[in-house]
């Protein structure tokens, strides 16, 4: 009885007007110890909500969640968070935001100390402790939120755009960081992403989720994160089956925004 | 009502000619002194680059910086102007001043049996702080005509009536009357020339000296630099009214610091409750949107009624003038704090309590920092103002005590101390701001 059951859930937001938005509808998913899941979908189709009932910031209108046999019902530390922007805190230092989970719990400062050496190493910021957040670009930035949320030791890493905010070299070398530390800890990973590329090289199980009501469209089982890890992520992606596949999706997400498009010009 | 508003727009308009007027000369100077700075900078240009290029912003910072060369050559302009205005004798050359010295002019009178005669007046015009000057004297023997020669003695920019007739030969007579000036001819209600100043006629033929003013201002008005920085000096030794210059500015910043201390202490946890709970928010919102938008010199008046002029009135004003600025900044402090940041540190673990302590507390420093700021300022410039209104002592109280005697170089001394403290107390938060919550606007 372990990993992440996800039964029938649903989530319904009531708008101020009146009307009704089926953000999700029936979602039910199985995702197992040490999975890395990928999430795609255009906008609306409610992965965000999706990732923030799993992180037990909202609750959801209907069906239920376990955890290794126990039901979420609200944010703990089980379930890490990494956050695409704004969620590190300026006020501390790097090894201060890394050890940020562990301090909370009460964790004598001397492991503190060495579990943060330890993830410092991990996303290659050894010399960069003492370093205040603002003093880093956003790619570090990045490594310190995954460090520090690893800190906490989490059942689940859940990550919601992670690298959308950085450039493409700094995004690349982030993926491969990502499919690393995937390896080394063994950790279940749900990832949001809003590229297809990205999607197919972190994903071992895509879901491609589609809006009104936010429900999963199609799912596909990949071998690309697999061959990714310690490997050129540039070779993976002229791997034949990769550019049909995201032709594919990319096609199915095209199909989906154009009757978003539709609907609007004929509301 | 229409006539007062017509007026209003009459001295309007004359105000924005003056202002015009200042405006281009200070600016036309600016322009020379431009002109001369970059002849002098010609050909020292290292690699000019395309900074010119940049003609508005790049992200936050502006590509345009202050040209600290223009800076001080317009603070120099100001003392010049100000010494050229006021006849400074610092200057080598400067605008005509008023008269001072002796002078003269002659009148002719005709007497009741139709003879004419002339005779001199002699003037002696004093310098304002010369009271002991003696009268002139007469030259010659007053003349031997019936119209017999006067003295006049008066200070600079002064006007004086002459009843030049009282020791002519029959000035009392009906039919005598003054005819010309220098030779000039005039009637009541005219104005002649004479070499230094001129002559007024009044309604009863007598005669009004005005000497030459020149064209520099009064130092009622206006005193030159070098007499402000004399009274400075004295200020600096000996104080004024009994209390020491740096004792009266001391008394106005211990003011400032114990109210703005007070509105601190008061208004942060207010703020940081109004920003936490939705009762308080409630509770307290009525009164906190009613209180801001009220100017605390408003409030001066009910402060006397109710403390009087002590220091518990000064004080309490500026606890209400900071109380409101922090509870605001506090508040808003507190709910702009970033929703990731709270969610990360949720499933980080932390308590609300941690939360409160290590997230929502630190995050909002650099809010209640902005408010400090504007909270400081606005006090500084209301316990001036409360002084002016009643004070034993403070920078406020110097200055309006010193009005009453029309000392303009202290009241000028005053403005200015009161000017670098302010802006001392700014650069001061601002440096405690970047040393407290150096991460503020690069979150």
């Amino acid at each position: 009885m372990s990993g992440l059951i996800i039964d029938d859930v649903s989530m319904t937001f009531e708008l101020p007007n009146g009307g009704k938005v089926e953000a999700l509808k029936n979602i039910n998913l199985d995702v197992k110890e040490g999975e890395l899941m990928s999430v795609l979908g255009p906008s609306g189709c409610g992965k965000s909500t999706l990732l923030n009932i799993l992180a037990g910031f909202l609750a959801p209108t209907e069906g239920v969640m376990t955890l290794s046999g126990e039901a979420i019902t609200g944010p703990s530390s089980n379930r890490g968070m990494v956050f695409q922007h704004g969620a590190l805190f300026e006020w501390m230092n790097v090894s201060k935001n890394i050890g940020f989970g562990p301090a909370m719990k009460g964790t004598p400062q001397k492991e503190i100390d060495a579990k943060v050496e330890e993830l410092l190493d991990i996303v290659g910021l050894q010399e960069f402790g003492e370093k205040m957040i603002y003093e880093m670009s956003g790619g570090m930035q990045q490594r310190v939120a995954l460090a520090r949320c690893l800190a906490n030791e989490p059942d689940v890493i859940l990550m919601d755009e992670p690298l959308g905010a950085l450039d493409a070299l700094t995004r690349e070398k982030m993926q491969s960081l990502v499919l690393d530390i995937w390896k080394k800890t063994g950790k279940t990973i749900i990832l949001i992403t809003h590229s297809v590329e990205e999607a197919l090289l972190l994903g071992e199980r895509l879901l491609v989720m589609a809006p009104r009501p936010g429900r999963v469209l199609k799912e596909y089982n990949l071998p690309f994160a697999e061959m990714g890890v310690g490997a050129d992520l540039r070779e993976v992606k002229q791997h034949k089956d990769f550019g049909p596949t995201r032709d594919e999706i990319l096609n199915m997400i095209w199909d989906m925004e154009e009757e978003i498009m539709g609907r609007t010009e004929e509301a | 009502m229409g006539q007062e508003i017509l007026d209003v727009l009459g001295t309007t308009f004359w105000m924005i000619l003056g202002i015009i007027g200042i405006f281009c000369l200070y600016l036309a100077v600016s322009g020379l002194c431009y002109f001369a700075h970059n002849m002098y900078n010609k050909g020292r240009d290292k690699a000019k680059g395309y900074s010119s290029l940049k003609t508005v912003t790049f992200g936050d910072e502006s590509s345009v910086v202050a040209t600290r060369a223009a800076s001080i050559a317009a603070v120099i302009t100001l003392f010049l102007f100000w010494g050229i205005a006021t006849g400074s004798k610092l200057l080598p050359i400067g605008l005509p001043g008023p008269f001072v010295g002796d002078t003269s002019f002659e009148y002719t009178a005709t007497n009741a049996a139709g003879d004419t005669a002339n005779a001199t007046v002699f003037v002696r015009i004093h310098a304002a702080d010369n009271k002991d000057a003696p009268k002139p004297e007469v030259f010659g023997d007053g003349g031997l005509s019936f119209a017999k020669s006067d003295v006049i003695l008066l200070p600079e920019r002064r006007t004086k009536i002459i009843k030049v007739q009282n020791n002519d030969e029959g000035g009392k007579e009906d039919g005598y009357k003054v005819t010309a000036v220098d030779g000039q001819a005039i009637s009541p209600n005219q104005t002649v020339p004479f070499k230094d100043g001129n002559v007024f006629m009044t309604r009863k033929g007598s005669l009004s000296v005005r000497p030459a003013t020149g064209v520099t201002m009064e130092a009622l008005y206006l005193p030159p630099p070098e007499l402000v920085w004399k009274r400075f000096g004295n200020l600096w030794t000996n104080g004024y009214l009994g209390v020491g210059l740096w004792e009266n500015v001391f008394w106005s910043l211990i003011r400032v610091v114990i109210g703005f201390a007070l509105g601190c202490l008061f208004g942060i946890p207010l703020g940081f409750a109004m920003g936490l709970n939705s009762w308080l928010r409630g509770w307290f919102e009525p009164i906190v949107e009613f209180m801001r938008p009220v100017p605390p010199l408003a409030l001066i008046p009910l402060i006397i009624i109710w403390f009087g002029i002590g220091e518990q009135g000064k004080i309490s004003l500026l606890f209400l003038a900071a109380l409101w600025i922090m509870t605001i900044a506090a508040r808003s402090g507190v709910s702009g704090v970033n929703i990731a940041k709270i969610h990360a540190a949720y499933s980080l673990g932390a308590t609300k309590r941690q939360i409160l302590s290590n997230v929502i507390l630190p995050n909002s420093l650099p809010e209640i920092f902005t408010g400090a700021r504007v909270a400081m300022g606005v006090c500084w410039g209301t316990v001036v103002a409360a002084e002016l209104v009643a004070a034993e002592k403070g920078a406020g109280k110097m200055i309006i005590a010193a009005s009453k005697f029309q000392l303009t170089d202290i009241v000028i001394i005053g403005i200015i101390i009161i000017g670098i403290i302010g802006y001392g107390i700014d650069v001061m938060m601002r440096i405690a701001e970047n040393k407290l919550v150096p991460w503020k606007g690069r979150g």
